[in-house]
């Protein structure tokens, strides 16, 4: 589904990301950590089509296609999703308006028809019981006065409704309380399919009880220095991330 | 824009039925402004003496007045003298078909959808079809008349309801107000006037009559509208389609009364043509609004969309004189290109408990800008007055311009004033989210930016609210990314 070879980008001058390699096939979970600033979010930010990043090297291929050559609207529409780590606010635009905008620009590039306002509003509701979301929620304006957590929740709701093929969750986690990591990890886990794909960013081995991944990478400095299954995971938790930074000048380990 | 531009297309499809063709040549006044210019445009409308009377002493005071320039606008000299006072409906040197119509204009016709009959109109074409403006205003004015409201055009009311255009013209923008509301006393071609009596509420909104009529006498409009006791009227001004004129120069009084009880909603869609992307050819728009509560609890409320013209200079404004009046102003003004836009009100409190609220929200786009203005004055006798001020401004790239000026002058210790303003980019992190959720750049601007204004657009009509934010987003198509 996805394959990162050799993937180089900076941002204001300087290089982040310095030669990520990352192949994620159908119904894949992969969990991507990390100590802070060494380049998850700007990962993401690349895969999703961020201006700001500029790609210096290297390739993405997506179903077959080159993402990096298309516009950040049309790889959402080809379903890429991102969570995105700090959700933006749209003052004055009701949730209920954005999403239905989001779905029926999707729709509409696929040549599907668009939803009207009665169909859209029976499946948006029928998707916010899937990460227990007030429907009060969709008339508020876009993630605005939200709490942290909220607005995490609302994400995942977002890509509930759009249901991508291939979803990159940017520590979706932080934030949460006990029992919203909970209800987001099952929202994710019930819309993960063996026909989709998860990249899931996290600080901690604690979301990854809930959503289990099929492999764990570890990035610093703009590689990816080591990667192994789940046990990688609870192995950073007890050790923190010394130990890998050590092994980061070797040739990094291919999935 | 629907039923209108429906009821356009019927009626530029039907014979023409009343005939008042008027001989083109006959109709125009010789260039410049004099007495005698003032005596003839008088006589064109049978005026009474009183009419004409009134016009000359508006003209011995605006010859004293100098041309204001304190706004944040910029424009060469304007050759008072160049400028023909009298224009008739038709006219030879306009575009004579929509070839010869600036074809950026055209697209947005096309992308408002108006029928081609309408686009000739709107874009000045001399066309052939003779209007007939006649037919549907007698259709309402038939269900308006029995519940007593008079709403006509103002040259009819000085000649069919001398007694009330005496009595209330001038009592809110007195002749010598202002330089251009002098112009415009001197020198007004036509408008509507509005008067509903006591206890009545004006079924609908007043504005399909209006739309017709004015074009063709835009350029010195002049209207008045009376809200008697307990009387409620809405009335809407102008259209989303942008007006080609070849006036240049644009000087519409506008005034409003409202006496106990009583309340006034007035909204506007302004969009004349703002030149082309060098600002060449656009409109200058110099306004003079002003609404006076003059009666206890009355209500007078200011909604505009502020898109086209070149230069608009415009400060619709309340005199809140009855004990308890409110006054209410939510304006959303775009500029783009080389537009300039120097737009905010007056809120003076006079009477006891007085209310007004002012949302001004200003975008501003390419080179353009965007300047609000606005006084809140709380006289001595104005005891718990209270003013509620936002001013926000949207700033789309980095060449233009947004200027907030709020002057408060008050003189009662029990009044309470408050005022928010803020100014924000157009957000490339809203775009990029918008983006990744699949909707298109320029549809996330046209989003955000209705976001933006949606305070304002919740007071315009339903059907205006809607065309309002089609145009918005027309208007500033291009502008990001
Ligand atoms: N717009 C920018 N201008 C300058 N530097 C930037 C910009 N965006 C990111 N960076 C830098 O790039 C590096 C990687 O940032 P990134 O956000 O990808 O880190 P991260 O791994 O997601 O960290 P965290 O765990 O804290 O979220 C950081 O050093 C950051 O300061
Ligand atoms: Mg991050």
């Amino acid at each position: 589904m996805l394959e990162i070879r050799n993937l180089h980008a900076r941002v204001e001058g300087k290089d982040i990301l310095q030669g990520i390699n990352l192949t994620v096939r159908p119904g894949e979970i992969h969990a991507i950590m990390g100590p802070n600033g060494s380049g998850k979010s700007t990962l993401a930010g690349v895969l999703a089509g961020r201006e700001m990043y500029e790609v210096t090297e290297g390739e993405v291929l997506y179903r077959g296609k080159n993402l990096l050559e298309l516009e950040p609207a049309a790889r959402a529409c080809e379903g890429v999703f991102l969570a995105f780590q700090y959700p933006v606010e749209i003052p004055g635009v009701s949730n209920t308006y954005f999403l239905k905008a989001a779905l029926n620009a999707v729709r509409k590039y696929h040549g599907e028809e668009e939803y009207d306002s009665f169909d859209f509003l029976a499946l948006v509701k029928e998707k916010m019981k899937l990460v227990e979301m007030d429907p009060s929620f969709l008339n508020r304006p876009v993630n605005e006065g939200f709490s942290g957590g909220e607005k995490k929740r609302n994400e995942i709701l977002q890509m509930a409704v759009l249901n991508p093929m291939l979803s990159i969750l940017d520590e979706t986690d932080s934030g949460l309380d006990i029992d919203a990591l909970r209800i987001v990890a099952n929202g994710v886990n019930k819309l993960h399919t063996s026909d989709n794909a998860a990249v899931v960013v996290t600080h901690y081995q604690r979301l990854l009880d809930y959503i289990v991944p099929d492999f764990v990478h570890v990035l610093v400095n703009g590689r990816i220095v080591k990667s192994g299954d789940k046990d990688l995971a609870l192995h950073l938790e007890d050790h923190g991330y010394d130990w890998v930074k050590d092994i980061q000048e070797s040739v990094p380990e291919r999935v | 824009m629907s039923t209108d531009a429906q009821d356009l297309e019927k009626l530029t499809g039907q014979e023409y039925k009343y005939g008042f063709v008027t001989d083109i040549e006959s109709d125009t006044v010789p260039k410049g402004l004099s007495e005698d210019v003032i005596r003839m445009i008088s006589a064109k409308k049978n005026e009474p003496e009183w009419m004409l009377e009134w016009r000359l002493k508006a003209y011995r005071m605006w010859l004293k007045m100098e041309e204001p320039h304190w706004a944040h606008v910029e424009y060469p000299a304007i050759d008072y003298q160049d400028i023909s006072y009298y224009s008739a409906p038709k006219r030879k040197d306009g575009p004579k078909n929509l070839d010869e119509v600036d074809p950026e204009l055209l697209a947005t016709y096309e992308k408002l959808g108006i029928p081609l009959k309408e686009q000739e109109l709107l874009a000045g074409v001399a066309v052939d079809a003779v209007f007939d403006s006649v037919s549907v205003a007698t259709t309402f004015k038939g269900k308006l008349k029995d519940l007593g409201i008079i709403f006509c055009s103002f040259s009819e009311a000085v000649l069919e309801h001398p007694e009330l255009v005496q009595r209330f013209l001038g009592s809110v923008v007195p002749q010598g107000d202002n330089f251009y509301a002098a112009l415009n006393s001197a020198v007004f071609t036509d408008g509507s006037f509005v008067y509903v009596p006591k206890g009545v509420r004006c079924p609908m909104e007043l504005s399909t009559y209006f739309r017709i009529n004015s074009l063709g006498t835009g350029q010195f409009e002049r209207t008045l509208i009376v809200a008697e006791e307990g009387a409620y009227v809405s009335y809407l001004e102008g259209c989303t389609a942008p007006m080609r004129d070849e006036n240049q120069l644009h000087a519409a009084v506008v005034e409003l009364i409202a006496l106990d009880n009583a309340e006034i909603k007035y909204s506007t869609v302004q969009n004349w043509y703002p030149g082309d992307k060098e600002g060449k050819g656009g409109i200058y728009n110099f306004v003079t609004k002003r609404g006076k509560c003059a009666g206890v609890n009355s209500k007078i409320s200011w909604t505009q969309v502020e898109t086209g013209s070149s230069i608009t200079w415009k400060y619709p404004s309340c005199i809140l004189q009855g004990d308890n009046s409110v006054g209410e102003f939510y304006s959303v003004a775009v500029t783009n290109n080389r537009q300039q836009a120097d737009t905010g009100t007056k809120m003076i409190h006079i009477g006891k408990n007085t209310r007004s609220t002012i949302v001004s929200k200003g975008i501003s786009a390419g080179r353009s800008q965007n300047t609000y203005r606005g006084q809140v004055k709380i006289m001595k006798g104005a005891d718990g007055a209270r003013n509620y001020s936002q001013c926000d401004s949207m700033l789309m790239g980095d060449r233009c311009g947004a200027h907030t000026f709020p002057y408060i002058e008050n003189r009662n210790s029990t009044a309470q004033l408050e005022h928010e303003a803020t100014t924000s980019k157009i957000g490339e992190d809203q775009i990029f989210y918008c983006n990744q959720r699949g909707i298109s750049t320029e549809d996330a601007v046209n989003m955000i930016v209705n976001g933006f204004c949606k305070e304002v657009f919740r007071e315009l009509p339903m059907e205006f609210a809607v065309e309002a934010q089609k145009l918005l987003g027309i208007s500033l198509e291009g502008s990001v990314g």
